[in-house]
């Protein structure tokens, strides 16, 4: 596999083929030659690179062109906390943190603010070399503190379509964040097939996205099954006209299918499997919920598909390789396959999703760890159990739900268990993301435990 | 209290454990105009579920998603009847 510094060079005689921003607009071909980077980019050779920035298009053009020369590159989201970011530079061996905005704290390493325009760089195209940089992307873990994922050029673009011809016009955009797979995959096949690629800008309101989309002549865009509910309910989904629709992140429920082939009736909507760790599963393109059983248990199949106990298992050339620390769990199973996790049954031919085996809650494609929310609750001196759960939204396709059991219950009044509950969801909101926060929490007055003292989780 | 009335003090609700203003309901006032983003949406729907036992986004029947605050207040109405 060739460093994307090829593809870069490729790019220069391909004039369209450039990152679209909201403020700026970067021909993928001027980054042979400039860069958002303020000092030579030999300095970052062989070194271990964290990206901690806001801004998707300054981290989309810098990280793109540090492979082949940074020995790792770790996408970080501007979300993290202090507590978060010294966790990840320090599993990440970081040397370097790059940075656009602002840190929230002092770190133990270098850092490096970007530039707000393009500026020349003069030992580019001589500065490549052939390191197989290894790329991290960052996933949320049980404990709270991120989940270090490692992936190659490899295995994240393997499977991604080379240059086509350039007779069909494709322009694609894409409602996730670059630093994310299901944005990373947008931003690598972009730049691979040498199309122009419209980003979105942090906080940007759906409805302004969408005139830029509809400016730029979309004609590919991907996003989860929520993004496309919020385009719905915009009222001004029809403003864009796309040839094809890809949803992914989070399961596509038939209704969504319906609405989007309703709203589009002439765009190809397919719907597919990926994961930060498993990496792309597969696509389906027959408008229906969930995936035909042929998929399973076909060797031949470049992404080979397995269900064992419940949950469906992928091998493929584009798994993760493993998790970056210490005391971590195996990525890929002993029969070189990786759990994702997902329990599917199968019904009249056809595989359904129905929620995760471990509890794992996908918010519009943010996955919150219940033993997380469930710690914060506990530390209340009036919890005596928790038990945190995912509960159905037609909107974000779930949400966090709490049950809460307090010592001694019979002492409370209902008003006291009113303020408790304020108290309670006032601390999450100060500790944890807003996804992550209950969005409903009740009393109850105990929780089942299984025989090996385990709280009885529901399969979501 | 009328389900109208429901509606407007769990936008209010939402808005304020959100920590989001929340501009003056209308009934012509864009929902993305509204000062809600999509998990606060989410969360509203669901405490609507809750207490007017309607879920008129999950029902079998078509439903547009809607666009303006009085939409959304039309769409748990006929919900209702």
């Amino acid at each position: 596999m060739r460093s994307l510094w090829t593809a870069l060079v490729d790019a220069q005689g391909v004039p369209a083929a450039s990152l679209i921003g909201r403020d700026r607009t970067v021909p993928i071909g001027d980054l042979t030659t400039h860069s958002f980077l303020p000092v030579d980019i030999a300095q970052m050779t062989d070194r271990s690179v964290l990206f901690y920035t806001s801004d998707h298009l300054l981290t989309a053009a810098t990280a793109m062109q540090l492979d082949g020369i940074a020995r790792r590159i770790t996408l970080a989201t501007a979300d993290l906390t202090s507590e978060q970011l010294l966790s990840v530079v320090k599993t990440a061996e970081a040397q370097l943190v790059i940075f656009d905005t602002q840190l929230l704290s002092e770190l133990p390493v270098a850092t490096i603010k970007l530039l707000e325009k393009l500026a020349p760089q003069v030992n580019l195209p001589t500065t490549q070399k052939n390191i197989d940089t290894e790329w991290v992307l960052l996933t949320s873990g049980t404990s709270g503190l991120p989940k270090l994922v490692s992936h190659s050029v490899e295995s994240l673009a393997g499977g991604l379509p080379a240059r086509r011809d350039h007779t069909e016009v494709v322009i694609w955009s894409t409602f996730y964040d670059v630093r994310r797979y299901g944005g990373l995959q947008i931003l690598l096949r972009a730049l691979i097939s040498q199309t122009p690629l419209v980003l979105t800008s942090p906080h940007e309101p759906t409805h302004s996205f969408l005139s830029r989309v509809s400016t730029h002549q979309v004609t590919h865009i991907s996003g989860t099954p929520s993004h496309w509910r919020g385009v719905l309910m915009t009222g001004q989904a029809r403003v864009i006209s796309p040839h094809y629709i890809r949803l992914s992140g989070e399961i596509a429920d038939q209704s969504i299918l319906d609405h989007l082939k309703a709203t589009f009736p002439k765009a190809a909507i397919s719907h597919a499997f990926a994961s930060t760790e498993a990496g792309v599963g597969f696509e389906v393109t027959d408008g229906l919920a969930g995936f035909p059983m042929e998929y399973v248990n076909d060797p031949h199949r470049p992404v080979e598909l397995r269900v064992v106990d419940g949950t469906l298992r992928i091998k493929s050339q584009r798994n993760a390789r493993h998790y970056l620390g210490q005391d971590t769990e195996a990525i890929i199973g002993a029969d070189s396959f990786v759990d994702t996790g997902d329990l599917v049954e199968l019904l009249d031919g056809r595989y359904h999703f129905r929620g995760r085996k471990t509890g794992v809650i996908n918010i519009g494609g943010l996955k919150v760890h219940p033993e997380e929310v469930e710690a914060l609750l506990n530390k209340d001196p009036r919890v005596h159990l928790s038990l945190v759960y995912s509960r159905k939204s037609p909107i974000v396709g779930a949400l966090v739900a709490a049950d809460v059991v307090l010592k001694d219950s019979s002492q409370y009044s209902p008003t006291d268990e009113l303020a408790i509950k304020d108290e309670l969801l006032a601390r999450c909101r100060d500790t944890l993301a807003p996804h992550k926060v209950p969005a409903v929490m009740r009393f109850v007055p105990q929780l089942a435990v299984n025989p090996t003292g385990k709280l009885v989780r529901p399969h979501a | 209290m009328s389900i109208r009335d429901t509606i407007e003090t769990t936008f209010h609700q939402v808005a304020k454990d959100q920590g989001r203003t929340l501009v003056a309901l209308n009934d012509s006032l864009p929902l993305t105009q509204s000062g809600l983003d999509s998990l606060s949406f989410a969360i509203i729907v669901t405490t609507l579920e809750d207490s007017l036992g309607l879920d008129p986004f999950s029902a079998a029947e078509w439903v547009e998603f809607p666009v303006t605050f009085g939409d959304f207040v039309k769409l748990y109405e006929s919900a209702n009847k």
